[in-house]
C-alpha cells in the first residue's frame, strides 16, 4: 500500500471521508438486507459489501458535470455520487421520495441534478450508452468524462465489444471499469471468460490503453483513476480499468452463495477493503480509534434515519402509474 | 404541389433536419461515403461531414444504444438501422432501454431519438430479410411507431418526429423508395402523430391498413369501386399512438371491415385493430371483420412463392366481397 507521504494532496479530513463514504455504503447496505427481511424492500436486492473501495475511489476523482453510468449492483455508487441515503433507501422501498420516484428500484437508480445516468439491469446494455455519452461530449467538444460500471460478467455480452470497439475507434471519453468479483450470480468467471485472470489485456484487442487495479485498495482505485481520468479527459480516447475485488455476499439476498470454496471467502475477507482503510490509516498514524467510533456512530445513525424517512414516505399516487412513460403525451390507456 | 419520390421525402426530412438544428446527428451502417444502404443519404457525408454523419460499425445494439445515451446527454439523434430484421440485434436497446429510461427515472431523463428504419417483404430478398416487426415494436409503451406509406406523410410525419422528446420508431418500407406523390410545398407542413388518414370514402365497406397495405387497400377499393361497392380506405400511418377514433367512426358508418397488413395473422396487429373495433362498435357490425394478412410462413425466396406468401389488392377485395356476400 501507499505511505501517507505518497498522497500529499489529502489530508486527514480528506481521507477519513473516504472511511465515512465506505463505511457508509456498508451500513446502509446492512440496513437495507435488514430492510428485506422485513418485508419493506421487495424483488431483487443486489448488495455492494466488498467492494466500496472502487465506488469511493474512483467516482470522488470525478468533477460533478462528468457522467456515472452503472448497473444493478448500484446502491455503492449512486451514494458515492452523492444521492442521499435517504433518497436512495426511499426508492428501495418503491416510495415517491425515491430518487427515480419509486418507479425504478434498487437496480435502476437515477439522478439527472448528479449526472448519475442510471443503474441498468440488462447485463451490458449500459455500455453502449456510456459511448453515447461519450459522443455527446465530444459532438459538444466538451472535456467531461463519462465513467461506466460493470461487472465481469458483463465482459462475455456482445455489447461490451460493440461499445469497447466504437469507444476506441472514435477516441471517445468512456472509462469502461469493470467491477471483477470473480461471479457472474453463481458462474465462477474462472469458467466462463477466458481471460478472467488477465481481463484488462481484453483492451489490447480494441487497442485501448488498460489497467489493472487492487478494487479493495481505496488509495490505489483513486491514484489510478486520477491518471486515466486525466488522459481521458484531454481527449486521448477511452480506457479499460479492471478493479479486482469480490463480493463478500451472495449475487443478491436471496443467494446463499455455499457454491463458492471456504478459503476463497476466508482469503478474500481479510482484504475486505474498511478493515484494510482502517488498518493503514491506524499504522500510518493518520486515525484514532475515536475517530473511527465517530465516523460510525454518526453514519448508523444516518442510515437509521435514512430507513426512517423512506418507511415513513408516501408511496408513489396511484396516477403516477402513467405518469412519466412519454415527455410529449400522456400515456396510452388512462382510465376515464 | 411538386411531386417527388418517397425516397426523396426522406433525404429531404433528413436534409432539413441536419440544417435546422445543431443538436442532430445521423449516425447508422454505410450512411457516409456509400450514400445508404437505400441511397437515402447519397451525398450527405460529403455535404455535413463526419462530425454530423457518423458512419458506424456493423454493430446494431451500440448503434440505438449509443443514440439512446446521446438523446440523454442533450443531443437529439437520428439514426439508422438498415432494416428492421436487424433490429433484432438492437432490441435490448429499442426495448429495455430507449422506451423505459424515461418512466424507470421518474421522469428525470427524456430520449428525443428516432431510429429510422425498413419494413416490408417483396423484394425478393428471403426469409430473413423480408420481415414487419412494427407491431411488435408498437406493443411497447414508451415508443411511438410510425408507418408512413407516401412522399407527404414522410415529410410531414418526420417533421412532427423531429421534435418529440420521446424515442420513434420510423418505419419506411422497401418497396416504396420509388414510389412518387404529391407532397405540400410549405416548410412547415406537417402532420401530427397519431392522426390516421382517410385515403378515400365509401358507404359500404372500411378497408383499413399501414405503410404499403395502405396503397394496397386503396387498390382493391378500386377494383370494387367497379364492381359498384364503395369502400373507406384508412391509412393509420402511425401504430403508437393509434387513432382508433378514425377506423371506429368509419365502421359505425360501414358497418364492415377488413383489416389489411404484411405480418403473419397470428400475433398480428390487425388482430389488435378487430380487438379494439368489436369493443367500440359491436352493435354497428353486420358482419364478421375479415383480416387479410401474411401467411404463416417465412417469407420465401422463390418470386410466385413470395407473392403468393404476402397480400395483394386481389385478395382484399376477394375478403371484402365475401362479407359483403357478392358473388366474385
Ligand atoms: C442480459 C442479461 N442476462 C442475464 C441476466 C441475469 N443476471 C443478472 S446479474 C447476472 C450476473 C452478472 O454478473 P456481473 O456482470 O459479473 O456483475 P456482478 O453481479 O458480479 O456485480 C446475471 C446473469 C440479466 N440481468 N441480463
Ligand atoms: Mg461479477
Amino acid at each position: 500500500m501507499l505511505k501517507s507521504g505518497d498522497v500529499p494532496e489529502l489530508n486527514k479530513t480528506d481521507l477519513l471521508d473516504f472511511y465515512r463514504q465506505m463505511k457508509l455504503i456498508r451500513e446502509f447496505e446492512r440496513e437495507s438486507e435488514r430492510q428485506y427481511t422485513r418485508g419493506n424492500i421487495k424483488g431483487f436486492l443486489h448488495v455492494y459489501n466488498g467492494e466500496e473501495a472502487i465506488a469511493v475511489g474512483s467516482i470522488n476523482t470525478l468533477r460533478p458535470d462528468d457522467y456515472v453510468v452503472t448497473h444493478y449492483r448500484d446502491h455503492g455508487q449512486a451514494l458515492a455520487r452523492g444521492i442521499t441515503s435517504s433518497e436512495v433507501m426511499a426508492e428501495l422501498m418503491g416510495k415517491a421520495t425515491g430518487c427515480s420516484q419509486g418507479k425504478g428500484g434498487s437496480m435502476h437508480l437515477f439522478s439527472s441534478e448528479l449526472n448519475f445516468m442510471g443503474g441498468y439491469a440488462i447485463v451490458g446494455g449500459q455500455l453502449t450508452i456510456a459511448a453515447g455519452i461519450g459522443m455527446a461530449i465530444q459532438y459538444r467538444g466538451a472535456d467531461q468524462v463519462v465513467l461506466c460500471f460493470f461487472g465481469d460478467g458483463a465482459v462475455n455480452e456482445g455489447e461490451f465489444h460493440e461499445a469497447m470497439n466504437l469507444a476506441a475507434i472514435w477516441k471517445l471519453p468512456v472509462i469502461f471499469f469493470c467491477e471483477h468479483n470473480l461471479y457472474g450470480m453463481g458462474a465462477s468467471s474462472k469458467e466462463t471468460l477466458v481471460m478472467w485472470d488477465s481481463l484488462h489485456k481484453m483492451a489490447d484487442a480494441y487497442g485501448m490503453a488498460n489497467y489493472e487495479v487492487d478494487g479493495n485498495d481505496v488509495l490505489a482505485v483513486r491514484g489510478l483513476m486520477r491518471k486515466v481520468n486525466a488522459e481521458v479527459r484531454s481527449g486521448k480516447g477511452p480506457a479499460f480499468i479492471v478493479a479486482r475485488t469480490y463480493r463478500l455476499r451472495g449475487h443478491s439476498v436471496a443467494d446463499p452463495a455455499n457454491y463458492r470454496p471456504e478459503t476463497e471467502v476466508e482469503y478474500w475477507t481479510t482484504q475486505d477493503p474498511i478493515p484494510r482503510f482502517q488498518d493503514w490509516l491506524t499504522d500510518e498514524g493518520i486515525a484514532t480509534v475515536e475517530d473511527f467510533e465517530e465516523i460510525d456512530a454518526a453514519v448508523n445513525d444516518e442510515v437509521v434515519l435514512a430507513a426512517e424517512f423512506a418507511e415513513s414516505s408516501p408511496w408513489p399516487e396511484p396516477a403516477a402509474l402513467y405518469h412519466g412513460v412519454y415527455a410529449d403525451r400522456p400515456a396510452e390507456g388512462i382510465p376515464t | 404541389m411538386p411531386v417527388i419520390t418517397y425516397r426523396d421525402a426522406v433525404s429531404t426530412a433528413l436534409r432539413e433536419a441536419l440544417d435546422e438544428d445543431e443538436r442532430i446527428f445521423l449516425m447508422g451502417e454505410d450512411i457516409g461515403p456509400y450514400g445508404g444502404a437505400f441511397a437515402v443519404t447519397k451525398g450527405f457525408w460529403e455535404q455535413y461531414g463526419s462530425r454530423r454523419i457518423k458512419d458506424s460499425p456493423l454493430a446494431e445494439s451500440v448503434i440505438v444504444g449509443a443514440g439512446v445515451g446521446a438523446a440523454m446527454a442533450g443531443l437529439r439523434p437520428v439514426v439508422e438501422l438498415m432494416t428492421i430484421n436487424f433490429s433484432l440485434l438492437a432490441m435490448d436497446q429499442i426495448v429495455n432501454h430507449a422506451a423505459k429510461i424515461r418512466y424507470m427515472s421518474g421522469g428525470q431523463f427524456t430520449i428525443p431519438l428516432i431510429i429510422r428504419t425498413v419494413t416490408g417483404a417483396g423484394a425478393s430478398v428471403g426469409a430473413t430479410h423480408s420481415q414487419s416487426f412494427e407491431g411488435w415494436y408498437a406493443s411497447v409503451p414508451g415508443l411511438t411507431v410510425v408507418t408512413p406509406s407516401t412522399p407527404k406523410d414522410v415529410l410531414g410525419l418526420f417533421r412532427t418526429c423531429r421534435d418529440l422528446n420521446d424515442p420513434v420508431l420510423f418505419v419506411e418500407h422497401i418497396l416504396l423508395y420509388s414510389t412518387r406523390g404529391e407532397t405540400p410545398a410549405p416548410a412547415n407542413f406537417r402532420i401530427p402523430i397519431g392522426q390516421a388518414e382517410v385515403r378515400r370514402t365509401g358507404k359500404d365497406i372500411t378497408l383499413c391498413g399501414y405503410s404499403r397495405m395502405a396503397l394496397v387497400a386503396e387498390q382493391a377499393a378500386a377494383i370494387l369501386a367497379d364492381e359498384g361497392i364503395a369502400a373507406d380506405v384508412i391509412d393509420l400511418r402511425c401504430l403508437r399512438p393509434l387513432d382508433m377514433e378514425t377506423v371506429v367512426n368509419s365502421v359505425k358508418k360501414t358497418h364492415r371491415a377488413v383489416m389489411v397488413e404484411e405480418t403473419t395473422r397470428l400475433g398480428g396487429f390487425a388482430g389488435e385493430l378487430v380487438s379494439q373495433i368489436q369493443e367500440a362498435a359491436f352493435d354497428y357490425l353486420d358482419a364478421p371483420i375479415a383480416r387479410v394478412a401474411g401467411e404463416e410462413v417465412p417469407i420465401p425466396y422463390s418470386f410466385p412463392l413470395e407473392q403468393l406468401a404476402i397480400p395483394d389488392a386481389r385478395r382484399v377485395a376477394a375478403a371484402a366481397r365475401k362479407i359483403l356476400n357478392r358473388p366474385a
